[in-house]
């Protein structure tokens, strides 16, 4: 009996203290109406959990950001130490890094999915075409916070990083120079740099964010979920809100409980999933100290940024600078452009082949360029002439001027860039089998000439050192298959002296 | 115009305010400006940069290149180790010296020297020059920039300005390369 009492007093003071509330801010009832608002029934999905999954990543970078910004300094001769302090003093410091940096990967690869499944499902005709635009600078934003982060990380990949992102700012024409001094702060990349991005990561680019982020919700709000799209259902102009309206009034559910449960479902299962990563997999980095001194460094961006790592190798490069200035401007036109060229229409992607497709060429594009970033086939190994020998096959039963030419093959950094056995570099073509395809004429023209990438080394090798090279070339043919000849040679030998 | 379109006292006063705030904010605005800008704008007043010394001629062999390096002039205590700046000195004779900034001219990544072979190879997309600087393959689309260069009591010195970019090259490669200069040299740099 008196248990029940008190149960009842406490309900009835909380009741006031809300009430209290309440009449000075007067949100209860807005707050209702939107929890309570229709959506369409099929958009209780557990495709429409993306966007609610990247709000929740972000909460979280919030936080994790706040973490490391209690300890971390700014300063470009003490952020090194001051994340290995993180990582091997303060206690779960490096938990929280590893979930930061965790949470920024999968925060992009959430983004990423949800504006795929936006496109797919046609959210971006009208009367949604702002949310869309809105969401590309959403990408942008977060991009950008994926980029000053990883200058953040003040290791050497930060330092060189942060020199690959000068170098393509000083090709803009006329103003290139003008960039650089403005985004390093200074003549080098040092104090007044790292000081600078410290700003835009923690206060421009974040801010930036939240007030594009409630202007996206608004949006959301405002203008309704996307309706589950049908084949054959089209969006007009004149009659869409009218469409819209009467399918949520028909064939409506309250947002709470009915759709926002998968949310919820999906939010758990992401910061589980960053918490698991985290732990196991740990934070990343620092790598060395950003000392530009300490040569010996092969620096390497962030995954999501190793596509456009494996671009700038591979195109040519009188078309590089172009390419580099002109495509993420077309790009960026191309993306806030769509709902104005593609706002009326089908909206399912069953009807949209052209949609799908352009979807999956970029995701193979991307895909394959991130793979080949991950082990760079055209960086030449630059230990390998010092660490990875030629394979012993190659010199059993060789001859000693054969021997002494794999003694230059190896001393002269061939193996850089050549591979022998699977070993070595894959900048220029494995020469396994090089005897089959080229004749001793043009192994000697390509040594001492170069050509195809290749440097010449004329001026590199002795006389005998290149024939003594080229003998130990010759021998590189499968038993049994008979190296390239001089066609011109056979002649010569059948008609004798 | 009716008596009703004419406008009241008080909407002239707010638009008195607004241009007021507008004058506010315009005169704030250049010092604001001045601020943000003032990486570009120092950097032109300080002009061509300081000399620096990278020690004495004896660290260099003749014929050899070799790494060295110098504390950037415009260093602060802040900085750290990010002040101290590498280069390759090639010294090819007498006073004669090529002085090559570390950055790889396609992208910046610090250049490696290998004196067997004579190149200089960038890991990260595989540029590679020759001794001299120039070209050799990959994808930058031209040599090594090169510091200016003087030598004074024994000692080496180079002029340090800001860091190389391939947009930016005119401000290191002021000192023209003996090799392009002198044909008589030109044996000792191919």
């Amino acid at each position: 009996m008196r248990h029940l009492l008190i149960q009842e007093l406490v309900v009835r003071v909380i009741k006031r203290v809300g009430r209290w509330f309440d009449q000075r801010l007067q949100l209860a009832g807005p707050i209702k109406e939107t929890m309570a608002h229709p959506v369409p029934r099929r958009t209780a999905s557990w495709f429409y959990v993306f966007g609610s999954g990247a709000l929740t990543v972000f909460l979280l970078q919030l936080v994790t950001g706040i973490l490391l910004a209690i300890v971390y300094v700014p300063s470009a001769g003490e952020a090194w130490s001051s994340l290995q302090a993180l990582n091997y003093q303060i206690s779960a410091g490096w938990f929280i890094r590893a979930l930061h940096g965790w949470g920024s990967n999968f925060m992009l690869a959430i983004v990423v999915i949800h504006m795929v499944q936006v496109f797919l499902f046609g959210a971006h005709k009208y009367p949604r075409e702002l949310t869309w635009i809105v969401g590309v600078f959403l990408l942008l934003m977060t991009l950008g916070m994926a980029f000053t982060g990883q200058v953040l990380r003040f290791d050497q990949d930060a330092y060189w990083g942060l020199g690959i992102g000068t170098s393509i700012v000083s090709r803009v024409p006329f103003v290139g120079p003008q960039l650089v001094s403005l985004l390093l702060g200074g003549p080098i990349i040092a104090a007044a740099t790292l000081s600078r991005f410290f700003a835009l990561h923690v206060f421009v680019i974040p801010g930036t964010l939240i007030a594009l982020v409630a202007l996206h919700l608004l949006l959301v709000l405002k203008l309704g979920i996307n309706e589950w799209p049908m084949p054959g259902r089209i969006v007009r102009r004149a009659t869409y809100l009218q469409e819209y309206h009467e399918l949520t009034q028909r064939d409506g559910v309250p947002f709470v409980p009915s759709a926002v449960v998968k949310d919820i479902f999906f939010s758990a299962a992401i910061l589980l999933s960053i918490a698991v990563c985290a732990f196991v997999l740990g934070p990343f980095g620092p790598s060395g100290q950003p000392d530009p001194t300490i040569i010996q460094t092969a620096p390497q961006p962030d995954f999501f940024f190793l596509w456009l790592y494996t671009l700038l190798s591979l195109l040519p490069p009188s078309s590089e600078t172009p390419i580099l200035l002109i495509g993420p401007a077309i790009a960026l036109i191309v993306l806030i452009g769509l709902p104005f060229f593609a706002g009326e229409g089908e909206k399912s992607w069953k009807r949209r082949p052209i949609a799908v497709l352009t979807v999956l060429l970029i995701a193979v594009g991307l895909g394959t360029l991130t793979h080949l970033g991950q082990y760079t086939p055209w960086s030449p190994i630059m230990d390998a002439w010092s660490s990875q020998p030629i394979p012993g096959k190659y010199l059993i039963s060789r001859s000693p001027l054969e021997r002494q030419g794999a003694l230059v093959f190896q001393s002269k950094q061939c193996r850089n860039c050549h591979s022998l056995g699977d070993t070595g570099g894959q900048r220029g073509p494995p020469l396994d089998q090089v005897a089959v395809r080229l004749t001793q004429d043009q192994l000697i023209r390509q040594v001492i000439q170069g050509g195809g990438n290749m440097p010449a080394y004329r001026n590199n090798l002795s006389p005998p050192q290149t024939t003594a090279l080229v003998a130990f070339l010759q021998t590189l043919h499968p038993i049994g298959q008979a190296p390239a000849r001089d066609a011109s040679q056979t002649e010569l030998l059948k008609l004798g002296p | 115009m009716t008596t009703s379109d004419r406008p009241t006292r008080r909407a002239v006063l707010v638009k008195i305010g607004i241009l007021l705030n507008a004058a506010v904010g315009a005169v704030l605005a250049v010092p604001v400006l001045r601020y943000v800008l003032s990486p570009v704008t120092r950097q032109r007043k300080q002009g061509d940069g300081a000399w620096v010394s990278l020690g004495s001629l004896e660290k260099f062999p003749a014929g050899q290149t070799r790494l060295a390096t110098y504390q950037h002039p415009s260093a602060t205590p802040s900085d750290g180790e990010t002040a101290e700046t590498p280069c390759w000195v090639r010294h090819l004779q007498g006073d004669t010296f090529q002085i090559f900034a570390i950055n790889c001219a396609h992208l910046g990544c610090p250049v490696r020297w290998f004196p067997q072979s004579n190149l200089f190879m960038c890991p990260c997309h595989g540029g590679v020059y020759y001794q001299d600087g120039s070209r050799a393959s990959g994808p930058p689309e031209r040599g090594m920039f090169e510091y200016s260069y003087k030598v004074e009591q024994g000692m080496l010195l180079i002029k340090a300005g800001e860091m190389p970019t391939p947009g930016a090259q005119a401000s290191l490669s002021k000192g023209s390369s003996p090799c392009a200069t002198s044909s008589s040299r030109s044996s000792s740099c191919a």
